[in-house]
């Protein structure tokens, strides 16, 4: 899944260790970052991203905080100000909109709004999406309020060595970083590259080289996109896929590259298809690959209504017979 | 002391000091060159604020908050920090800033639309204009908690208003504060109104009532009464520094003037709640006490009246002065570390603006 190169046997770990690790390496390596969240110390989070973080670096350095959303990013932002690097785990993606005025008013905007002089290096970490069977509230894709927001970037892992390698890039930025995390993918395994920041934050990166199409997807879907290319190629239709990564900035060239050579863009997310991060990028291809789309770019994601009950989440969420509907489209258009 | 609702006084609205068995210790060496000293700085203040708000009215400024009435709760609580500690404010504290030797014209720039801040924060430790209401008391909590981290005995105090109180980030830094023993000092200045909202909108109980509940002790001092807020808040910072965790002050005092320069209070309140309020005037009240001690003359009058006049014509000047952003400076900021998508939009508005002839970009 990953096209870095390791000259040692890497470390096969689950996606949800191998944020822990990355945590851990940037605990070590710089005494200024803190992590601060709800149940984050002796339980290490529900689901475990900070175990044992606690025992090892202590409660200074991994805070359990009170539970308000707007308290943590809040005083996570004095932090900053005092010069640490604050590290804030939101428990759900559903829980986040608490904290929504201080991360668009503050921790977007302190570095504009003083010329420069306050920097805000905070790391956001969002467990999102679908495909867990929770209740309402735990399962949403909210990236795209923050991808509108200047001032935030917003990256998302899809794998265990990405996750391993962009927490650890999130939490260098001296800029403020939404990590989106996907939860269903946790317990993934992969190999951890040993060299972390092989791959810029923001960059895109090309999965599976195809000529007929490409299929672009992001955090929980890049699995389901491979899978379906998969699918297509047992069709005998050639899918190139590529895991965008970076929400805020968009790596555009990447995309637009591949689309040049295949002529058709599927875009894939779990967030409602209306005013999603897809309608941006359709856009923009729209705006320079004009000339070499066969067909118009296709768009799968959640329906515009608000997540639905688990029993019918299957149906909300892009499968790999949707995304390759979607496919179809832009073939018999 | 922190746990009832009296209101300290340390000066009577006659002008006659007080005696107050907690709080009048923390006062002691303030002697009458201090208090005029203090006066003085009540006088200038109130001249910055009337000369911004005639500024406004001409056109100078887009908007600006008079703090008229709030001059003795700003210059006694900023006379009380040590220069390490920082404070977290919110949009009025004119006279605070002054404290903290913040040009005058500077504060004004903000005002003015020229940037969204007119002086870097860590240059006078303080933070600039604070808009969202109450935002501010969170950040001061984490800074508090980094002081603490850190291990040094410098404070936060962060400033809000009564209408602030209502709003849950002042809960949550309320919450903060108190589990984490933050070194911050919670400064409330009941002003008696938010916009054309009484007090009593906000809440049934006192201010510092609210405060008690979240475990922050807790006191009401007279805003008006110079010397008390000074007592009072350096009692609130010596508990943060000896490590007795937050404070609030609930500062009485009135906004003698409307919330900002596009408010009209005429709207909402009585002439004669106004007028019961400039009797208690803080400027009024420190004269009172410099003249029964006999430290007031002519000469020292005139001498206060032309540094407030000085300080004034410097403002006016300067605001005059200001040298505009450019339109290329749109983009600066925006991120700390570049930005592609902030990068090709610079790229592109630059080459539109130079499709035009003689822009200054």
């Amino acid at each position: 899944m990953s096209t870095d190169q390791s000259t040692t046997t890497p470390t096969i770990l689950p996606l949800g260790k191998a944020l822990n690790a990355g945590l851990r390496r940037a605990l070590e390596n710089d005494p200024k970052v803190v992590l601060m969240g709800e149940d984050i110390g002796k339980l290490g989070g529900v689901f475990r991203i900070t175990d044992g973080l606690q025992k090892d670096f202590g409660p200074i350095r991994v805070i359990d905080t009170p539970l308000a959303e707007s308290g943590i990013i809040g005083t996570a932002v004095g932090l900053a100000m005092r010069g640490y690097r604050p590290v804030c785990e939101i428990q759900f993606d559903g829980f986040i909109y608490p904290g929504f005025d201080q991360i668009v008013s503050q921790v977007a905007k302190l570095h504009y709004r003083t010329s420069g002089n306050v920097k805000m290096p905070i790391t956001i970490r969002v467990p999102y999406g679908g495909g867990i069977g929770a209740i309402e509230h735990h399962s949403e894709s909210p990236e795209g309020y923050f991808a509108a927001t200047a001032g935030l970037r917003v990256v998302t892992c899809s794998n265990a060595s990405d996750a391993h390698s962009m927490i650890q890039q999130a939490i260098a930025s001296d800029d403020p970083v939404l990590f989106f995390e996907p939860k269903r993918r946790y317990w993934e395994k992969g190999p951890i590259a040993s060299d972390a920041a092989s791959t810029p934050l923001h960059k895109a990166r090309v999965l599976t080289r195809g000529s007929d199409a490409t299929l672009l997807a992001y955090g929980p879907l890049v699995m389901t996109a491979l899978q379906s290319a998969k699918v297509a190629a047992d069709e005998g239709r050639s899918i190139e896929v590529i895991d965008l990564r970076s929400i805020s900035p968009l790596d555009i060239d990447t995309v637009a590259e591949s689309v040049r050579r295949t002529g058709r863009l599927i875009i894939a997310h779990e967030a409602p298809v209306f005013l999603g991060i897809g309608a941006e990028i359709a856009a923009r291809i729209n705006e320079r690959c004009f000339y070499h789309l066969e067909a118009p770019v296709a768009r799968v994601g959640g329906f515009t209504i608000p997540y639905p009950p688990a029993k019918l989440e299957e149906y909300f969420l892009p499968d790999v017979d949707r995304i390759l509907d979607a496919v179809d489209r832009t073939f018999t258009a | 002391m922190f746990d009832n609702d009296e209101l300290v006084q340390l000066v009577t609205e006659t002008g006659q000091r007080l005696n107050h068995p907690e709080f009048s210790g923390y006062i002691d060496d303030i002697g009458i060159d201090a208090v005029r000293a203090l006066y003085e700085d009540l006088v200038v203040v109130r001249r910055i604020d009337s000369e911004a708000t005639a500024l406004q009215r001409q056109g100078e400024l887009g908007l600006w908050a008079p703090l008229l009435g709030q001059e003795a709760a700003q210059v006694g609580s900023a006379r009380a920090l040590h220069s390490e500690d920082f404070v977290f404010a919110s949009y009025r504290e004119h006279g605070v800033a002054y404290c903290r030797n913040v040009d005058p014209t500077h504060m004004l720039r903000f005002w003015r639309g020229s940037t969204h801040s007119g002086w870097n924060p860590y240059e006078y430790r303080m933070t600039t204009p604070a808009i969202i209401v109450g935002a501010q008391a969170l950040h001061a909590t984490g800074y508090a908690m980094g002081m603490q981290f850190d291990g040094t005995d410098g404070a936060t105090i962060t400033y809000f208003g009564d209408g602030a109180t209502s709003q849950g980030d002042i809960s949550e830094a309320f919450g903060f504060a108190a589990s984490f023993n933050a070194p911050v000092v919670f400064f409330c200045q009941n002003n008696q109104w938010a916009i054309s909202e009484p007090v009593s909108v906000q809440s049934r109980v006192s201010i510092a009532t609210r405060g008690r509940g979240f475990g922050v002790p807790s006191v009401r001092v007279d805003g008006n009464d110079v010397l008390a807020v000074i007592a009072v808040t350096r009692a609130a910072l010596a508990r943060a520094r000896e490590g007795s965790g937050p404070t609030l002050i609930e500062a009485v005092t009135y906004r003698m003037g409307p919330h900002t320069t596009s408010d009209d209070p005429t709207r909402y309140r009585s002439a004669a709640l106004d007028e019961e309020w400039r009797l208690k005037d803080p400027l009024d009240r420190i004269r009172a006490l410099l003249e029964s001690a006999d430290a007031i003359d002519d000469s020292y009058l005139a001498a206060v009246q032309q540094k407030a006049d000085d300080t004034a014509a410097a403002l006016r000047r300067g605001c005059l002065e200001t040298v505009e952003p450019k339109p290329m400076s749109l983009f600066d900021n925006v991120y700390a570390e570049s930005h592609s998508l902030i990068d090709d939009e610079r790229r592109q508005f630059a080459e539109y603006l130079d499709s035009f002839e003689g822009t200054d970009a």
